[in-house]
């Protein structure tokens, strides 16, 4: 990485922990129990995210919550700008999405382009009663309108920053940080 | 990011191991696309893509044509006969008029070796090669790779002997490039006048008998013997050529170990496959026709978003993650 940047810690790993906890309740009462209620993770911090929320309401509730997986590549809508991504990860959702609350897990929420093509994604899968948004982070930002049912913490980010989640299933120790006007 | 394909898919001979691996891992979540109620994403929708098929084929234009129509692309197929290539347009001709009205990819199989390359280098939309003569068929050799990385989760080290006519093949060829590359440990097998000259430079293992081929290989890709073959004199007669060099189930039986069958189609039972073989538990010849899709997929979208340069520029517009 060229030149010096500024990391700064937002959240550490008890600080995470203590918001998942807060967002399986929120999600609990958004879907109104846990009977129709699916998680689905987005590539690749949310399928981890959305595993941990799993867990937690199963520890709290009882019972298993299905969950699924989507890589929105496939969906993005500037293929043309960026070129394609390396490797494509695994789409999997749990059965029939008809009727069901689907609540998208993700760790950032930017633009909004990212919801917006798991949308169209999920479409393509069924017509859930309600589709949610659960995000660990909200940096701001918004390219489109969309916002988040739930949201972890609010960070005001600046258009050239960037917040880096950090889980221990993906890189090893739990933690947010927000590293200013990073060159890429 | 790994190194970007380029323009075109001409062959596997001008690709570096990394790139082969690159198509193939992307094809890996294009099989789940296919398995979808809606087997449709929206990656190249506005894309126009024109298959131009100037030998007749039946496989690998559908295969095709599923793959772009599961990319959302929109397609035209434009075959020889009852076309202005009958009345005797030029190759370029053909494709500059097609640029005209403002394509962006064709998907050509031509009689002639080099052809696709020779398109190519005179068009700008995106080439991928469908089979150009006797030189390569890629993804047919990348599908006969997926397939043979499916059943082993690797091609490094993996035995595998291409049997039949050698001297006339493109799946041949782009699978000799393809396995050496991802160092497979390569053998050809069959009729010396099928063979071609100084095919050892290859740097492969050449074998006369069919059932020695059996004994060292973990697999074994079966190719068509072209009928026409036999008029031109390359071999006696088809069955000579079963009771030689055909794939039966006793030589599969009599072999220490148990094969895995490739055949890229169409068959003909009973002349190079024994049909209790091309149906039996050794067979992943279907497998490879799904496969193709994915792969043919994975082809596409990468071709279609490999324009560097373009990347770059968009690049150093948007900054942060998501």
């Amino acid at each position: 990485m060229p030149g010096a940047v500024a990391r700064t810690a937002l959240l550490d790993a008890h600080a995470i922990t203590r918001a998942l906890e807060r967002i399986s309740e929120q999600i609990v009462a958004l879907s109104g129990g846990t009977d129709r209620l699916v998680l689905v993770g987005i590539q690749r911090r949310g399928v981890e995210l959305a595993e941990r929320i799993g867990a937690l309401i199963r520890a709290k509730q009882g019972g298993d919550v299905p969950r699924g997986a989507l890589d929105i590549t496939l969906y993005r809508d500037d293929l043309n700008e960026i070129g394609p991504r390396p490797v494509i990860g695994e789409t999997r959702l749990p059965g029939n999405l008809d009727g069901k609350v689907v609540v998208i897990v993700d760790d950032v929420l930017f633009t909004g382009r990212t919801v917006r093509a798991a949308l169209d994604q999920i479409a393509d899968f069924g017509r859930p009663a309600r589709i949610g948004l659960a995000v660990l982070v909200d940096r701001g930002g918004r390219e489109l309108p969309i916002q988040a049912d739930i949201v972890g913490e609010r960070v005001p980010a600046h258009a050239g920053d960037r917040v880096d989640v950090l889980l221990t299933e993906v890189d090893g120790r739990d933690a947010v940080e927000l590293v200013r006007g990073s060159p890429r | 990011m790994s190194e970007p394909l380029g323009k075109d898919l001409l062959g596997l001979e001008p690709l570096s191991a990394e790139q082969i691996r690159l198509i193939l891992d992307t094809a890996e979540p294009f099989k789940e696309v296919s398995e979808r109620a809606i087997k449709k994403v929206p990656t190249l929708r506005g894309k126009t893509i024109v298959n131009l098929f100037f030998e007749s084929s039946t496989r690998t234009r559908i295969s095709f044509e599923f793959a772009e129509k599961r990319l959302s692309a929109d397609t035209v197929n434009v075959g020889a006969s009852g076309s202005s290539v009958q009345k005797g347009e030029t190759l370029v001709d053909t494709a500059r008029n097609l640029e005209a009205m403002r394509i962006d990819m064709v998907v050509m199989r031509h009689p002639s070796s080099g052809a696709a390359r020779f398109l190519a280098e005179r068009i700008q939309s995106n080439v991928v090669n469908a089979g150009d003569g006797t030189h390569e068929h890629p993804t047919q050799g990348l599908l006969d790779l997926l397939t043979i990385r499916d059943r082993f989760g690797r091609i490094e080290g993996l035995k595998v002997c291409v049997c039949g006519d050698i001297l006339h093949s493109r799946v041949a060829r782009s699978n000799l490039w393809g396995l050496t590359k991802l160092g497979a440990k390569v053998a050809v097998c069959g009729p010396q006048s099928l063979l071609p000259r100084n095919i050892e430079d290859f740097g492969v293992t050449v074998f006369r008998r069919i059932e020695e081929a059996i004994e060292w290989a973990d697999v074994l890709n079966v190719l068509r013997l072209q009928l026409e073959r036999m008029n031109a004199g390359f071999i006696p007669s088809l069955r000579e050529y079963y009771r030689v060099f055909g794939v039966t189930l006793e030589r599969l039986a009599a072999a220490s170990h148990e094969l895995v069958i490739l055949h890229p189609g169409p068959m003909n039972r009973g002349v190079e496959i024994d049909s209790r073989v091309a149906d039996g538990p050794h067979s992943v010849i279907l497998r490879q026709v799904t496969n193709g899709v994915a792969v043919r997929m994975a082809v596409l979208y990468l071709l279609a978003g490999g324009r560097p340069e373009q990347a770059e520029a968009a690049k150093r517009g948007r900054e942060g993650g998501e």
